[in-house]
């Protein structure tokens, strides 16, 4: 379910995936087929080991699937070669990780700046932009500081600024609250929720939570190399 | 356990590190192995030479009439007196000339029963006609057997000695020529006079008294000498190049520490939070601090080891192939073999293990002292704080360093220039933290995404850049200050051979050669030949200022007082007119000798050996101070005309002579080659030919100083690569996510090359800053204490750049390999790897 009732352009298409690792062994995804919309936030939950993260990096272009394709905006990641994926990922795909992943030695506000000077965004609007981001997720005031005098639900606040601030048509969140406590964690899904929305992105979320899946508009269950549906509760 | 798993972890990091310990032991082993081999030959020759003597009565090479000896024997505490004419024979075709002793071997027997008891019932051989006895050596270099004949050039005739016999190897290592006595006065023309007497006293006879009551009444010029002055005679002229080429080898040793130094404060960042987690489980601070003190000596000890069979087979290596002198011809022994020293050797051991754990120790206090809740949380700025304390220990090293610079030598040795560089390199390291964080505090933003990514990465993690960079600095900075130290002592060499040789064509007795010398008649015919426009001529001789001390040279020449300027290298003179009696001194006599412009000098002017006037001791007045290359022990430079006129000796040794303006210098040279008995009795070389020769000599003994600079270097070197590779494999999670948000593969390594770039270009800078300063101290406080000899300041800018460059490309291009070996790992792996 979407929160707009007018069809919206799609961003992400998935058409029959497959990975295997080892010759010996079952594929880890086995004719994977998805569409992604904009506004569309969608969980995927499944045990761990079954290629939840293996499918993230698929549909990023950080990895080559065996057959199928991932057509992201319309283009086939298949068809790009190293630099021109790296380029699509830098305009159209933000990411937040379990382990947030921030630079530690550069201040909140360089850190979520990082994306928008990959672009080329010109100084002043970089700043704006950063200052806007920073202050969507609370830590306006904590932009001067460095990650490491700040708690994780903070941290983890600096990524999914920077995962949204150059306004990208998905964005990718692995684990986003696993090593966050409750509170945090459930702060930290709203606020995922609230400005992937904002941004008018889809979003996917891959997770082994139910409490987490079920911030998303639809739940998708990865086992035995598919995908398939299952209703919130 | 903790190294154990550092073995596990960093094989190669480990390894490079012991072997830069091995190397630095290595080299300090084998040149204190080569250097003991050396001297314990040295001095068992003097030993054998010397023998069972009390007293050595020793007089100006010329000699004195055996009168004195006569009145010695009869001297009532005296009970055995041998006389000794002892001369360095100059033979045709040779550069060296053959030192001969003759003695009376019957009284010699008693004296020295190694020498002569080795000749044993062929005794009387000694007296058979003009025979010389050979030691192995001698016979060996100059490709004679017993029964054949040697040449020798005396005045300008050349005599032929035969060959009784040869002295087996063991007697004496050196070559040498044994004589008898009366047959040495005739062949040589010394006819009623020798140079030296070797006194036994009775039993229990005092010999300090004696020794000093017979100095009382010897003529001026003859001196009473204990015969450990003679034996460490050799000792101390070569001290100070032997402590120089010790503290180029401890050079290499320290580097080793350093890099010891920056693997262990790495390692320890890197598991900074591993090592908090353990003082967290209970380990306390002083065994934790233990332990990593430990981590650093037992790669020490196993460098050690290493480096001291490297440095044992080296120092056999290099006895065989360069005779012992390791560049100095002074040192130059034949047959000199490597001796047990286990004391030694333990000491090297030691030292080894020693610097490891100096090395090991400040990042070992600094993981034991850091609180572990903050060393669990991450981050650098402790180092940041430490940076801070180490700002005031620098600036206080570098003060005490620049003062111990001027303060005089102990004992000859520049013991305090060492202090000076010692402590002017350590503070500047000590900066280095501060002055990195200053800069990169500093530096503008760019709006270069990948740059200003990079800069912001050296700035919050400085500990880990300028951990990496001190070993390359201390390298660096040492190998900058070397290579300006020699580039300036060659280009003052190159003026001070273009003022010494100014004429087309040199001729020259074999060096320190006491036998051959020119007639004034074979000067009036060299004047004459053919071509020659002007010949000046030379006496030089051996005189004995100090018995504690090597003999200065003395050189008679024709001076043009008006010219003087064009005739000398002077540093400073009198202000004219040129006092009576005049005499030029180099530094080196300044130095040894405490002498001042101005002041009074007393020389015993020997006669010739052929001539019949005794020698006169001179008064002369220093009017002037000159630089001397040639002569470390000191020349003293007069008018021959004021030394003819005291000594009668007409004779010279050395010429220079020059040509008319496009004369045939072939046939000038083979004119006068004709004057003498054989072509080759005497050096002749045009000063082209002296010039270059002496350049080549002066660059083959450096050639070792450049080796031991180069391995420091490489050795610096290695520990920024290994530095580098390890930072790149510990931030690959941070370069895979760098790729997550759109970062090009050609961006992560751009950012580790401009990384690398950034460091070595500081590195370099301050290595170069740092390497000028210390140079001013070698040349104007290491080298002039050590060799009492100036040089001018000269910077070999294109070296410098050459190497600069090539190491900063190094340092970039080991950056990038690091970088790509990191990026080799897939990058989402790489953000996976914290999960």
């Amino acid at each position: 379910m979407t929160d707009s009732a007018a069809p919206q352009p799609e961003v992400l298409r998935l058409e029959g995936l497959s990975k295997r690792y080892r010759a010996d062994r079952p594929p880890v995804l086995d004719g994977i087929s998805l569409e992604l919309r904009a506004g569309e936030y969608l969980a995927i939950m499944g045990e761990s080991g079954v290629g939840k993260s293996t499918l993230l990096n698929l549909l990023a272009g950080l990895d080559r699937a065996d057959s199928g394709r991932v057509l992201l905006e319309g283009t086939d990641l298949g068809s790009l070669d190293d630099d021109a994926t790296t380029l699509l990922r830098r305009r159209a795909v933000g990411f937040v990780f379990q382990a947030f992943h921030v630079l530690p030695y550069l201040s909140v506000a360089q850190n979520v700046a990082l994306p928008l000077e990959l672009l080329g965004v010109a100084a002043g609007e970089r700043d704006r932009r950063t200052a806007e981001m920073l202050e969507a997720v609370g830590i306006g005031a904590l932009a001067a500081r460095f990650p490491r005098e700040m708690s994780g639900g903070e941290v983890q606040r600096i990524a999914i600024a920077r995962a949204l601030v150059h306004k990208p048509r998905l964005v990718l969140a692995d684990e986003p609250t696993g090593n966050l406590d409750p509170r945090s964690a459930a702060q930290t899904l709203e606020l995922l929720r609230t400005q992937i929305k904002a941004n008018a992105g889809a979003g996917i979320l891959i997770t082994h939570s139910r409490t987490a899946a079920e911030t998303a508009d639809r739940i998708l269950v990865l086992d035995a190399g598919g995908l398939n549906p299952i209703a919130p509760r | 356990m903790l190294l154990l798993s550092q073995l596990r972890e960093q094989p190669a990091r480990l390894a490079v590190t012991i072997i830069a310990i091995a190397l630095g032991v290595a080299l300090a082993s084998a040149v204190h192995l080569v250097n003991t081999a050396a001297l314990a030959e040295f001095s068992q020759a003097t030993k054998r030479l010397v023998g069972e003597a009390d007293i050595v009565v020793r007089g100006p090479r010329d000699g004195f009439p055996e009168s004195l000896f006569v009145a010695l024997a009869s001297d009532p505490r005296v009970s055995l007196a041998s006389p000794v004419l002892e001369i360095d024979a100059a033979i045709p075709g040779r550069r060296e000339a053959l030192h001969i002793i003759g003695l009376d071997p019957f009284r010699a027997g008693e004296l020295q029963p190694a020498l002569i008891g080795d000749i044993g019932a062929d005794l009387l051989r000694l007296f058979a006609g003009r025979g010389i006895y050979l030691s192995a050596p001698a016979a060996q270099s100059l490709g004679l057997h017993a029964g054949d004949t040697l040449q020798v050039t005396v005045g300008n005739t050349v005599e032929t000695l035969p060959v009784q016999g040869l002295l087996s190897p063991d007697t004496y290592a050196q070559p040498l020529g044994l004589m008898d006595i009366a047959a040495a006065q005739w062949v040589f023309g010394r006819v009623g006079r020798i140079n030296r007497v070797d006194l036994r006293l009775p039993p229990g006879g005092d010999v300090g008294g004696a020794q000093h009551e017979l100095a009382a009444h010897l003529p001026a010029g003859i001196l009473a000498i204990a015969p450990d002055v003679e034996r460490d005679r050799a000792v101390t002229v070569t001290r100070a190049y032997r402590v120089n080429l010790n503290m180029l080898a401890l050079v290499a040793l320290w580097t080793g520490a350093f890099l010891v130094f920056s693997t262990q404060s790495l390692s320890v960042l890197r598991r900074r939070k591993s090592l908090a987690l353990l003082r967290a489980l209970g380990l306390t601070r002083g065994q934790l601090e233990r332990a990593l003190i430990g981590e650093g000596a037992a790669l020490g000890a196993v460098g050690a080891v290493l480096g001291i069979a490297g440095g044992t087979l080296l120092a056999a290596a290099m006895l065989r192939l360069v005779a012992g002198d390791l560049g100095n011809g002074q040192l130059h022994v034949l047959g000199a073999t490597l001796r047990a020293a286990p004391w030694s050797l333990l000491l090297f051991f030691a030292m080894g293990t020693l610097v490891a754990a100096i090395g090991a120790w400040l990042p070992a206090r600094s993981a034991a002292r850091e609180p572990p809740a903050r060393a669990l949380k991450g981050g650098d700025d402790a180092y940041a704080a430490v940076a801070k304390s180490a700002i005031s220990a620098g600036v206080i090293l570098l003060v005490v360093g620049a003062g111990l610079a001027w303060l005089p030598p102990i004992a000859g040795l520049p013991v305090f220039g060492y202090a000076a560089v010692g402590a002017l390199l350590f503070g500047a390291i000590l900066l280095v933290p501060a002055l990195t964080v200053g800069i990169l505090r500093a530096a503008p933003r760019t709006g270069r995404v990948v740059f200003d990514t990079a800069v912001a990465q050296l700035r919050e993690n400085v500990g880990h850049s300028t951990l990496s960079l001190a070993s390359i600095i201390v390298s660096f900075s040492l190998m900058v200050a070397m290579a300006i130290m020699v580039y300036s002592f060659r280009v003052s060499f190159d003026h001070w051979l273009d003022k010494v040789l100014p004429a087309d064509l040199q001729v020259r007795a074999p060096f320190g050669s006491d036998t051959a010398f020119l007639t004034p008649e074979d000067q009036a015919r060299i004047g004459a030949v053919a071509g020659v426009a002007r010949a000046e001529f030379r006496r030089t001789k051996a005189l004995l200022l100090d018995p504690a001390r090597p003999p200065v040279t003395l050189i008679a020449r024709d001076l043009r007082p008006s010219k003087i300027g064009e005739q000398l290298p002077l540093l400073r003179t009198l202000p004219p007119p040129l006092p009576d009696n005049p005499a030029w001194i180099s530094e080196a006599v300044q130095d040894l000798y405490g002498l001042q412009l101005g002041g009074h000098l007393a020389l015993t002017l020997g006669g010739s050996a052929a001539s019949a006037v005794g020698g006169q001791t001179r008064d002369f007045v220093i009017a002037g101070i000159w630089r001397d290359y040639a002569r470390s022990t000191g020349a003293i430079v007069i008018d021959r005309n004021t030394y003819v006129a005291a000594s009668g000796d007409r004779d010279a040794n050395e010429a220079s002579i020059w040509l008319e303006a496009g004369g045939d210098t072939a046939a000038a040279e083979t004119a006068v080659r004709r004057i003498f008995p054989r072509p080759d009795a005497f050096e002749l070389m045009t000063s082209t030919v002296v010039h270059e020769r002496s350049l080549q000599i002066f660059d083959r003994a450096f050639a070792i100083t450049y080796a031991l600079e180069a391995i420091a270097v490489l050795i610096g070197l290695t520990g920024v690569s290994f530095a580098a590779s390890s930072t790149a494999l510990a931030r690959r999670a941070e370069f895979g996510m760098l790729r997550h948000l759109g970062m090009r593969r050609a961006q992560v390594v751009g950012l580790l090359a401009d990384e690398g770039l950034l460091l070595s270009v500081f590195g370099v800078v301050y290595g170069l800053l740092l390497g000028g300063i210390l140079s001013l101290v070698l040349v104007y406080v290491i080298n002039r204490q050590s060799f009492n000899w100036s040089i001018d300041l000269a910077i070999p800018l294109w070296q410098l750049g050459a190497i600069s460059v090539v190491l900063i490309a190094a340092a970039a291009v080991t950056a990038i390999w690091s970088g790509r070996a990191a990026m080799s790992e897939d990058a989402v792996r790489a953000v996976r790897e914290d999960w």
